[in-house]
């Protein structure tokens, strides 16, 4: 069976150069392509900066972290990973790589048109986030697991953790006033709804799931009370 | 049997990273296993110290990666326990010297030959430990119960976790019963709660280990020190044994004796 041959494009851009990688082939033939081109051309990338665009590709930190290492053994820095798959840029996250060439605009929130009527874009993330690890979208963002001091969300819309919260939150982080932070232990670092910042007091006692929100200018927790 | 790579790391510098690989090497090769160690803090070795081997080194690892000599040139072995061997790091370069590529062939070297390779991780989250992490087969993660060593070790876990070398199991370093006691130090289940991983031990403070150290002697060969015996626990507990955790509050009543008798008072 023949391999599709791996489609690679490199282009120059103002933070070094951007190699963009089709779609088609798969991850090994990729990779075997891409070093052997580097290898062909050594004197050319060495000391290069290098962005990659992987499309709609889902990868692995582990597929990720070993290409890191591959072109670092060639005197390559690979520091972000763009692409359409929330996954990837989870994982390249993670490891400490860019998602983004540019720094981002804010934006209005993203309400999909064929949704439906009354729900809204929402990133559920299903695991605990660890210090350093940092979660960022447009819309709501659903976390099942803890959040540990260190680790930090940002979400246009409202965030909420189902476990304990401890690290920093940032809801309506476009300006929206109207959003909110749960957490069935809301005990984070540090709180922000748009622009007001929060710090909550130690938690005397069992943590009870609450709800915090902006009134007028300040940052409010309410228990849930099942009303 | 092919050997078992196990590295030790943590993030935070100063936890006990060296001191643990130097011990736990040790006790292994106390009870039976061909081990070696690996210094893998290039250009601030420690490990050659710790163990008593400095005045031995000829070859260093990073001489092995680039050739200069085989890697049997480069082991040193132990004289009091001719079971454990060092590969000690170079003083005078960087942890650029070597890559992670080098340091996943060098195991798979060692592996046909030694039953266990320790590899002592230098701190931060940059090269010198991704160098480290590469090989791993087991990952032991060092802190000790202090909120900043923690939320190192938290970070650690998860770079971890995303490069598939988990599930990492922690080693509790330094803790004074004592001051868990009086609320002063986050006690073993504190730290666990806020990092998630196994337990594979808990190692109390103990002035014999600064002693040890300064005269290159493993404090897991002092039958006398509760340190020690704390490494020797580890040891078998890697290798598959049960070995119940050490009973702190016995300890306790010495030192408010202790101090109660030398006037200090609680």
């Amino acid at each position: 069976m023949a391999e599709i041959a791996p489609k690679i494009e490199i282009k120059g851009i103002r933070d070094g150069l951007l190699i963009t990688i089709g779609d088609a082939a798969s991850w090994e033939a990729v990779q075997d392509a891409l070093l052997t081109l580097i290898g062909e051309r050594a004197d050319f990338f060495k000391g290069a900066r290098v962005a990659l665009d992987v499309g709609s590709r889902p990868l692995k930190a582990a597929q990720l972290g070993k290409l890191r290492d591959q072109l670092s053994d060639l005197g390559i820095t690979l520091w972000a990973v763009t692409g359409d798959s929330p996954k990837t840029q989870q994982n390249a996250r993670s490891l400490g790589l860019e998602t983004q060439l540019t720094k981002p605009r804010p934006g209005r929130v993203v309400r999909p048109l064929e949704a439906h009527p009354e729900g809204e874009a929402a990133l559920f993330v299903r695991r605990t986030l660890r210090s350093g690890m940092r979660v960022a979208f447009e819309g709501h963002v659903i976390v099942l697991g803890n959040v540990h001091p260190g680790a930090e969300i940002i979400a246009g819309g409202d965030i909420i953790v189902w476990g304990r919260l401890r690290g920093v939150a940032h809801a309506g982080a476009n300006g929206n006033t109207q959003a909110v932070v749960c957490a069935l232990d809301l005990s984070p670092t540090q709180l922000r709804i748009a622009g007001h910042i929060a710090t909550a007091p130690p938690r005397k006692g069992k943590p009870v799931p609450e709800k915090a929100f902006l009134k007028g200018n300040q940052v409010i927790a309410e228990p849930w009370s099942g009303k | 049997m092919p050997g078992t790579v196990l590295t030790i790391t943590s993030g935070k510098g100063g936890v006990g990273k060296t001191t643990a690989t130097a011990n736990i090497a040790a006790a292994l090769a106390k009870l039976g296993q061909k081990v070696v160690c690996v210094d893998a803090d290039i250009g601030l070795r420690n490990l050659d110290l710790v163990l008593g081997l400095e005045n031995r080194i000829v070859y260093d690892l990073v001489d092995v990666v680039e050739g200069r000599c085989r890697l049997r040139q480069a082991l040193i072995r132990d004289k009091r326990l001719p079971n454990l061997f060092l590969i000690p790091a170079a003083q005078t370069r960087d942890k650029t010297a070597v890559s992670p590529t080098d340091m996943v062939q060098l195991c798979n070297e060692l592996r046909q030959e030694f039953d266990w390779i320790l590899i002592d991780s230098p701190a931060g989250i940059e090269r010198g430990f991704r160098n480290a992490i590469a090989p791993a087969d087991q990952v032991v993660v060092v802190t000790n119960p202090e909120v900043s060593a923690v939320r190192d070790a938290d970070r650690i876990i998860g770079l971890i976790e995303a490069e598939e070398k988990g599930p990492a199991r922690l080693l509790l370093n330094r803790l004074n019963p004592q001051m868990v006691r009086s609320g002063d130090m986050l006690a073993a289940d504190d730290v666990l709660e806020l990092l998630a991983i196994d337990l594979l031990g808990v190692v109390p403070e103990d002035e014999a280990v600064v002693v040890s150290t300064n005269r290159g002697m493993p404090v897991a060969l002092d039958e006398k020190s509760r340190a020690g015996q704390a490494f020797r626990n580890v040891a078998r507990r890697l290798l598959g044994e049960t070995v119940p955790f050490m009973d702190w509050d016995a300890d306790n009543n010495i030192f408010q004796r202790l101090g109660r008798l030398f006037g200090r008072g609680d």
